[in-house]
């Protein structure tokens, strides 16, 4: 059983409300949303989780050298996503589809990253604060960390103003809590009281090793362990996601410093599409996941409050064509100029780069004059 | 100014950046009250307050990792790390992110964090704490790799770091903190990366960084003694490097020494040595020696004068290529 006694949830696994102590201050913190936002969750759940299937399908025919499929781990990314304000940095690690999609980012983006055309892809300064994808486990929980140092140097939280007060959301998973960087920015965050909250997406394999090798406590003890409030939710419950973060990120940026949520959710796919789950994965505890999964469990919600079959219909009809449209757009991606190798390695002028780079145009040059 | 240690030259280099510039600031470990081990920062903290000259926890990917936030939040960051040899734990985040996120912003976002380093030997010190680990930051694209051999150019130069958009390793020559000099802070300042001729000469050029330059000075001293005029380059920048000053004397002298305190293998001279090959292959009448560390860890620092290039060694090379 993966969740444990401490497991906070507003959603049971059978899609009803739970009402207990624990969790009054989460329903509070949901009681502003209306079946508007409830069917914008439902939506983006779904639209993403059709773009992951067809970003898979569109590197096993050959239009990206790598996929990181996101199945599964949807209403975490979602309700954390949602609960983020409009002045809030994410510093995402490169499985948050979800949460770029909110945010505004155009998901082409992404594949043209692990198509390789670029190795970032978008400016986080057009895409709402969405900064790019980290590749090397947990260094964005640091970036996070040195970022909400300056937002408090700044000045930019703590006025009590929800409205305009920043703060720092940064994901990073089960396995990246077993790197240095992300005690470092813990300890840092703790230090300076930085307007941040650290969202763990516990999903339980970091490739092949399961979270049990990664730490033998649960993640959320070892957080308080550095100071920070922190607790465990399950993930897969669309409305604790975004009610916890919620809370977390406001606490953070009225000045009560960082916070800490580990999100219970279950990588469904495999890491990559180079990965093969079939070699070190029990079949039961797949098929454990997949009876929970986020997405059926709001749908039973919804329909339990009367929603209409049309708008489910709605909702599938529109992932259909966003994943058409975005196979149309993957396959008119173009490779980029051989300028790209140089142009931006550093920001101002640089004689190496001018050196090599007028070198390799003469050089292809020489090829197109002596053909 | 009058004439200074090359730590004041840095520390008032410092001050006058963060004077000129509110979003400059300065974070490493035992930097505020203390001001640095090597008293870099001194009085730095009291000028600024606390939230412009940080004591970090003891963490040095830390250090770097924050400060790249803090760039992309606008602020200009200049990291202490407390010795060379200390520098290894921030290497993923100054190799894999520092030196790569301009590229990976496709330019939309700067990084202008400096990265100061006490390095190099001659002060007797206990293992960790001698290292010249310069090869390892020229290797990688996206950095700028600096080192002052005065207290004038150690002025003008974290200066010109400081204003550089681009992320900067600054290379402190330890051993020469306490030597004094003058300090023009009224010129218009030094070009960073055009190396400077420090001495002339006609018959060999000798070629270092750092700490290295007084080392050539004294060997130029002695050769002259002996009837050898060595130019003296200091190359203030090992990466980029300014090959148009080396080409120029080695025109002139026909042959070119590189010293340094590096060990030798994959070094900054091994690839001063193959690039001259390529430019002045047919002007040389010898070919580019390297005089450096030997190929093995700092040893205890007992033997560090039998480990570190010296006068006589750079003496040798100088007969050895005028012998050819």
């Amino acid at each position: 059983m993966p969740y444990t006694d401490a497991t906070l949830r507003l959603l049971g696994q059978d899609g009803v409300l739970v009402h207990d102590d624990r969790v009054e201050k989460y329903h509070h913190a949901i009681a502003h949303l209306d079946e508007a936002d409830f069917r914008e969750f439902y939506r983006v759940m779904n639209v993403v989780r059709r773009f992951d299937i067809e970003a898979g399908n569109l590197q096993r025919q050959g239009h990206m050298a790598l996929w990181v499929p996101s199945i599964g781990q949807e209403a975490a990314q979602v309700g954390s996503g949602f609960a983020s304000r409009a002045q809030d940095h994410i510093f995402p690690a490169y499985r948050e589809h979800s949460a770029a999609y909110i945010k505004g980012l155009d998901l082409v983006d992404i594949i043209r990253m692990l198509r390789g055309v670029t190795n970032g892809g978008w400016d986080p300064k057009k895409t709402n604060n969405f900064h790019l994808y980290t590749l090397v486990l947990a260094t964005q929980t640091l970036h996070a960390t040195g970022y909400a140092m300056g937002i408090g140097y700044d000045g930019a939280c703590s006025t009590g103003d929800l409205e305009k007060d920043e703060a720092v959301l940064v994901y990073f998973g089960d396995g990246s809590t077993s790197e240095g960087d992300t005690n470092e920015a813990l300890i840092f965050a703790q230090s300076y009281q930085t307007p941040q909250v650290f969202f763990l997406q516990n999903n339980h394999w970091a490739i092949s090793v399961p979270v049990r090798v990664q730490s033998r406590t649960p993640l959320f003890e070892r957080a308080a362990g550095f100071g920070l409030p922190s607790i465990q939710i399950d993930g897969n419950d669309v409305l604790m996601s975004y009610a916890s973060t919620r809370l977390a990120l406001d606490a953070a940026r009225s000045g009560q410093g960082p916070h800490f949520i580990e999100a219970l959710t279950y990588r469904i796919g495999a890491h990559t599409t180079s990965d093969d789950p079939t070699k070190y994965r029990d079949e039961d505890e797949l098929k454990f996941w997949q009876a929970h999964d986020p997405i059926d469990r709001f749908t039973t919600f919804l329909e339990a409050r009367g929603v209409e079959s049309s708008f489910f219909a709605a909702v599938t009809e529109e992932a259909e064509d966003y994943a058409a449209d975005v196979r149309k757009r993957t396959l008119a991606i173009e490779d980029p100029p051989v300028e790209e190798i140089f142009q931006h390695v550093y920001s101002e002028n640089h004689p190496v780069m001018a050196e090599e780079l007028a070198w390799l145009k003469t050089y292809n040059a020489s090829f197109e004059a002596g053909a | 100014m009058d004439e200074v240690p090359m730590a004041k030259a840095i520390n008032e280099g410092l001050r006058a950046a963060m004077v000129e510039n509110n979003k400059v600031m300065i974070m490493g470990e035992d930097i505020a009250q203390l001001g640095g081990v090597f008293r870099v920062t001194e009085g730095l903290q009291e000028q600024f307050g606390p939230n412009r000259v940080v004591d970090t926890p003891l963490a040095e990917s830390g250090i770097v990792g924050t400060a790249i936030g803090l760039a992309m939040r606008g602020y200009r960051p200049i990291c202490e790390i407390q010795f060379d040899g200390f520098i290894y734990p921030a290497l993923d985040q100054i190799i894999s992110q520092l030196a790569k996120l301009t590229a990976r912003h496709a330019g939309t976002q700067s990084f202008p964090v400096v990265i100061r380093i006490p390095y190099g030997g001659h002060i007797g010190a206990i293992e960790h704490h001698q290292e010249s680990p310069e090869a390892y930051f020229a290797h990688t694209p996206g950095l700028r790799v600096i080192s002052p051999a005065t207290p004038h150019d150690a002025y003008w130069m974290i200066r010109e770091a400081i204003a550089c958009d681009d992320p900067v390793i600054y290379l402190e020559p330890k051993s020469r903190y306490w030597y004094k000099g003058p300090v023009d802070d009224a010129s218009p300042g030094v070009d960073t990366y055009r190396a400077r001729v420090a001495r002339e000469g006609s018959d060999v050029t000798l070629v270092g960084h750092g700490a290295m330059v007084s080392m050539l000075h004294q060997a130029a001293e002695v050769a002259q003694g002996e009837g050898v005029s060595a130019e003296v380059i200091d190359l203030r920048s090992l990466s980029p490097i300014d090959y148009a000053t080396i080409e120029a004397s080695v025109a002139k002298t026909k042959h070119l020494v590189v010293a340094q305190e590096a060990p030798g293998n994959v070094s900054v001279g091994s690839e001063i040595a193959a690039t001259m090959t390529e430019k002045a292959f047919y002007v040389m009448e010898a070919p580019v020696l390297r005089v450096s560390a030997f190929n093995t860890p700092f040893p205890p620092a007992r033997l560090e004068s039998q480990y570190l290039p010296d006068v006589d060694r750079i003496l040798d090379a100088v007969d050895r290529s005028l012998a050819y």
